[in-house]
């Protein structure tokens, strides 16, 4: 089993780190024709308008939403996340292109700037109760998305909770 | 790399002690940013089109100032941070991070710099120094900083004063690489060194290099810096910003490099490329066709360029 890592920019090499930690195969992928030879994609975090950009110009988006389409496991990271959102606001003017495939909303830079990014135990009772391990997941929240919602088919692990004044639920 | 959950550095005295070592600790949030730059290029950008304009390119942020480090030697004079307002017209013109210049050991700055809400303080030997023995206590602050090195020893006293990413001073607004690549490969050289070596034998390489032993510990432990290594000073063509890469680094600043150049935007994009496929060389050669003018530069055989990477230690 071989899992793709989107190699365009950001923490990819942590990705694959992580994945040789657990004794699996990990690849960069920078081309379409990349993807044909895994079985499932990580994309990970970094900046989503610089990956956004980098993807078009190697015409890699309709083999992403392929990839989607297939049903392989596609597991996204904070712009990976944005990425594999159906829909996303609060974005640069002109907007990016984005994978979708994931029935939610995302806020780009929910939390605001990096003044305002910081770390969160999250409990995790689903994954804690399925698979063992820790009841809680430390989150690092660099400038990090907030997903605002998310359709009836979408297992929600872990919520982080925001007060309800915050300006940003308006939207 | 930072690890989730403990901090990367453990720290002694003042604030840089509580930093690390309790719960709500910062420094990984701090690296944390860092990692998201990796793979990427920083631009400097002088105006919110300029900002746009780097943004659309790929720029995975933007270091916002009022004259690149071209124009600084150009000019002369004292070099401070921008003005506020400026600064804050960037931030306002994009999403992607936004980082600015603090002059060396000017604490104040990178207070007032905290205040507006930017992403990342540059603690930049590229502006005039303000304190000539002493840099910024980063612990103190919140915000993250990048600072300079021209070898392991300078990196690891920058990450011990709190810098939570480093570049490579490189020679700036000069458009010629030398100076960068001589940076990058006496780190990376002495990281090979310190790999090789007896444990026993790193206290004297500490003493040698004046850095803190636990870093250097840290160091050949991991087998790379303990936080993100960009590469800075004097990249002008995609293929600079490829050599950098291929050497060992995390990715690139562009200063004078883009916006001096005949066509910013083409170039802007083609060194974006370069750094994701720095190993592809026929991709390179595509990218590096049609972009017009680079940036004439200096050579530095001349006495009379002043080098800003001397400026302090």
């Amino acid at each position: 089993m071989v899992v793709g890592v989107l190699a365009l920019q950001g923490s990819f090499n942590e990705h694959i780190a992580a994945l040789r930690r657990l004794g699996v195969k990990g690849v960069e992928v920078r081309k379409p024709e990349q993807l044909q030879y895994v079985s499932s994609l990580i994309i990970p975090g970094g900046e989503s308008t610089t990956m956004a950009k980098l993807a078009e110009f190697h015409n890699l988006f309709p083999a992403l939403r392929d990839f989607v389409k297939m049903r392989k496991p596609v597991w996204g990271t904070c712009a990976g996340l944005i990425f594999l959102a159906d829909k996303v606001v609060g974005q640069k003017s002109g907007g990016q292109e984005l994978i979708g495939g994931l029935d939610c909303t995302v806020h780009r830079n929910f939390f605001g700037s990096q003044l305002q990014s910081f770390e969160a135990d999250l409990p995790v009772p689903n994954l804690a109760s399925k698979e063992g391990g820790p009841e809680t997941c430390r989150g690092v929240f660099i400038r990090a998305p907030a997903v605002l919602e998310a359709g009836p088919d979408v297992e929600v692990l872990a919520v982080y909770p925001v007060p309800p004044d915050n300006h940003l639920l308006q939207l | 790399m930072a690890g989730a959950g403990g901090g990367v550095v453990t720290v002694y005295g003042n604030g840089a002690l509580a930093e690390t070592t309790t719960k709500k600790s910062t420094f990984s949030v701090k690296v944390g940013l860092a990692q998201m730059l990796r793979g990427g290029v920083i631009m400097d950008v002088v105006n919110a089109e300029q900002a746009r304009v780097a943004e659309e390119a790929g720029a995975c942020a933007v270091m916002a100032l009022e004259r690149v480090p071209a124009d600084i030697r150009a000019q002369g004079g004292v070099a401070r941070m921008s003005d506020p307002q400026l600064i804050k017209e960037i931030k306002n013109a994009v999403t992607i991070p936004v980082m600015a210049k603090a002059r060396i050991g000017h604490f104040v700055e990178a207070q007032i710099l905290e205040a507006i809400g930017i992403d990342y303080v540059d603690e930049s030997e590229v502006l005039t120094l303000a304190d000539e023995d002493n840099h910024i206590n980063k612990h103190n602050f919140r915000i993250p900083f990048v600072c300079g090195c021209r070898n392991l020893g300078e990196a690891l006293r920058r990450i011990r004063e709190g810098a939570a990413m480093i570049r490579t001073k490189g020679e700036a607004g000069t458009g010629n690489i030398i100076e960068a690549v001589r940076h990058v490969r006496s780190v990376m050289g002495d990281i090979r060194v310190l790999m090789n070596m007896d444990d026993d034998e790193v206290f004297s390489f500490a003493k040698k290099i004046a850095a803190p032993y636990d870093l250097v510990m840290q160091t050949k432990q991991l087998g790379r810096l303990p936080v993100v290594h960009f590469a800075a000073g004097g990249v002008a063509t995609p293929a600079d910003a490829a050599l950098m890469m291929q050497l060992g680094c995390d990715g690139v600043f562009v200063g004078s490099g883009v916006f001096k150049s005949g066509d910013p935007a083409k170039r802007a994009k083609a060194i974006v490329q370069a750094v994701t496929h720095y190993s592809d060389p026929e991709l390179l050669a595509e990218v590096s066709c049609g972009l017009g003018e680079a940036m004439v530069g200096i050579n530095l055989n001349d006495d009379k360029v002043e080098r800003f990477a001397n400026r302090s230690e």
